[in-house]
């Protein structure tokens, strides 16, 4: 199945309640797929095409006020039209699923694959201090994978997670293993996880619920705000995922995520071929980063390159982890831009000019 | 006779409703947001709904609808109230979902969603104050804002030329197929109170009884944005946003009916 495919069907098996959306290159197939499969007559989940991707996010931001399990997806200039709904999703602390099949830009830019959305998905995206949880699928299983656990983590922590993936994953065609059916909550099954704080209607045996971002007592502001950095925080000591290839006796180390994190593995063969020690580091989850192993990693290895499809983006985290280990390994940057896939051989000959 | 011996509870004659909360009103003297939280708890409360209500509160001076009206409530980001209401009704089609914005809200930011909401006929209460003025920044010209009306960014009057025309939206609305139910009322006087009331009453049964979207415009005083006295603003919005904005129903019929001659 094609990666955006996969990501409707699993949407449909984990029991989601809606999707909303607008179509745009290079992910159309999401909602297309939904609209054809109809879960409206199979498990009675809602799919909805919006007006705009301002629209749609915000149709999520009430159908996750809900208690509900909502999602949306896009590529990437949509993806900036939503930053302002994300924020306000971050900040009433909401659980629901975003995915960014990223294009190149900045601006119309191409709808060829690329990375350069990094930093926006990262480090927030919209205004104000907040973080999703930032899923990075290499594979069309990994996209069937990431939507259950997306809304597992959003919920476990009441924030918007994403899936940061590409054109090229989501246009790929792959064999998957789908999940089984998960039943969607009933009302009730909603009422007792998640009463405590979504609008499911006041009854007289509690006090109101009110989802928002907004308090005008700066010292409840910042005590929100804390909140927020504290949830962020234990997410970096309990959510860290990634994937760690031939890196044991590395001298040197591709750190790389998604499609460009396949190409690396190959990058990888043909390097160790050449006798040289080179191992792969894939982050699977971008936020949290996981600079704990690349610390560590740092101590023992003489170089990292951070490889992406795009300027330099996951290069600035990697030099973090580099510098809070206190380590002195070099962190270099190779990247291809414009909706370009390096290919295996030119990131080898990068490193052999960057290192050797 | 003491004043003490009358409150007593075999006299009380007229009591706040219980779904109002009992507290203090961040709004100004005379403005009509505070009428209008009142007619909505008393019906609320008068036809049980409390339970099945969730408001969508809007930026403006009535974000903070929820201090002040005792059911769940979601804040929604500037002029994007509709969409959000929308995605409440749409995966929670047993509830009442009302969404209750401002002409800046509504008629500027969010003219995109308002639009689409009430062309896709979704089954929600849209309650819209027009005020002709962005209350809560310090009274900046908004879409409804009169010809020549003076505001903290039309400080020599709204100039057609440069700003171009008040916003009728509440007419555009209306023929939208998706609505049922249009109207515009106001809150200056006790007899318009009462036909708002009627009028916020039929467009909440319109919902319960899925009838698609129902739009109660309320022609409304910002006294603090005009800079007059309520009793002035009252007598101003009389003589000028009336006669711009008439009263009454523009469209009474079911989802898909055609405009009413009105």
């Amino acid at each position: 199945m094609k990666g955006n495919e996969v990501l409707a069907e699993a949407a449909i098996r984990c029991g989601a309640d809606g999707y909303f959306g607008y179509p745009i290159t290079p992910q159309s197939e999401v909602m297309e797929t939904l609209m054809a499969r109809m879960p409206w007559n199979e498990t009675g989940m809602v799919v909805l095409q919006a007006e705009s991707e301002v629209a749609s996010i915000n149709m999520v931001y009430g159908g996750a006020a809900t208690g509900k399990k909502v999602m949306t997806s896009s590529s990437s200039p949509g993806i900036s039209l939503m930053a302002e709904g994300i924020s306000y999703i971050a900040g009433a602390e909401l659980p629901c699923l975003v995915v960014n099949v990223q294009r190149g830009g900045p601006g119309l830019g191409t709808i060829q694959p690329s990375q350069a959305d990094y930093l926006q998905a990262v480090k927030g995206g919209g205004h104000g201090d907040y973080k999703l949880i930032v899923l990075a699928p290499s594979s069309v299983q990994e996209m069937n994978d990431f939507v259950d656990l997306g809304f597992e983590l959003a919920f476990k922590y009441r924030n918007p997670a994403m899936i940061l993936t590409d054109g090229a994953i989501g246009q790929m065609m792959e064999k998957v293993e789908l999940a089984d059916f998960k039943p969607r909550w009933t009302k009730e099954e909603i009422k007792e996880k998640w009463g405590s704080w979504a609008t499911t209607g006041k009854p007289d045996s509690r006090n109101q619920n009110v989802i928002t971002s907004l308090e005008m007592d700066s010292d409840k502001m910042e005590s929100n705000n804390q909140r927020l950095q504290d949830k962020y925080r234990k997410m970096e000591e309990e959510e860290c995922r990634y994937e760690a290839i031939m890196c044991d006796d590395a001298e040197y180390i591709f750190v790389a995520y998604g499609t460009s994190s396949r190409v690396c593995q190959k990058s990888v063969e043909i390097a160790r071929e050449k006798g040289l020690k080179v191992g792969l580091l894939r982050p699977i989850t971008l936020f949290p980063f996981p600079s704990k192993i690349i610390g560590k990693l740092a101590c023992k290895a003489k170089g990292f390159l951070s490889v992406e499809m795009s300027a330099g983006q996951m290069i600035e985290d990697i030099k973090l982890s580099v510098y809070d280990a206190g380590c002195i390994a070099r962190v270099e940057h190779f990247g291809r831009m414009g909706g370009i896939i390096p290919s295996p051989g030119e990131v080898v000959n990068a490193l052999e000019q960057k290192f050797l | 006779m003491d004043i003490k011996d009358i409150i007593k509870p075999e006299n009380l004659v007229y009591d706040k409703s219980k779904v109002q909360i009992d507290t203090i009103m961040h709004y100004c003297p005379g403005c009509s947001h505070g009428v209008v939280h009142k007619i909505l708890s008393e019906l609320i409360e008068e036809m049980d709904i409390q339970e099945k209500t969730i408001g969508i509160a809007p930026v403006g001076c009535a974000v903070f609808a929820y201090n002040y009206i005792d059911i769940d409530w979601q804040e929604a980001a500037h002029g994007r109230a509709p969409a959000v209401a929308t995605g409440v009704v749409r995966l929670n089609p047993d509830k009442f979902v009302f969404a209750y914005q401002g002409d800046g809200d509504l008629a500027s930011i969010g003219a995109a969603e308002i639009l689409h909401a009430c062309n896709r006929g979704e089954n929600l209460l849209v309650v819209f104050i027009n005020n002709a003025t962005y209350g809560m920044t310090g009274g900046q010209m908004a879409p409804t804002t009169l010809n020549g009306m003076v505001t903290s960014t039309t400080p020599g009057g709204r100039n057609i030329d440069l700003n171009g025309y008040p916003m009728k939206i509440t007419e555009l609305i209306a023929q939208l197929p998706g609505t049922s139910y249009v109207t515009r009322q106001a809150v200056h006087t006790a007899g318009a109170v009462r036909k708002c009331k009627r009028s916020l009453k039929k467009g909440i049964q319109n919902v319960l009884d899925k009838k698609g979207t129902s739009f109660v415009e309320v022609v409304s005083t910002c006294s603090s944005g005009w800079k007059m006295t309520p009793v002035d603003a009252n007598n101003w919005m009389a003589e000028n946003m009336i006669p711009y904005y008439p009263l009454g129903d523009m469209k009474d019929s079911v989802k898909g009916g055609p405009v009413s001659e009105n």
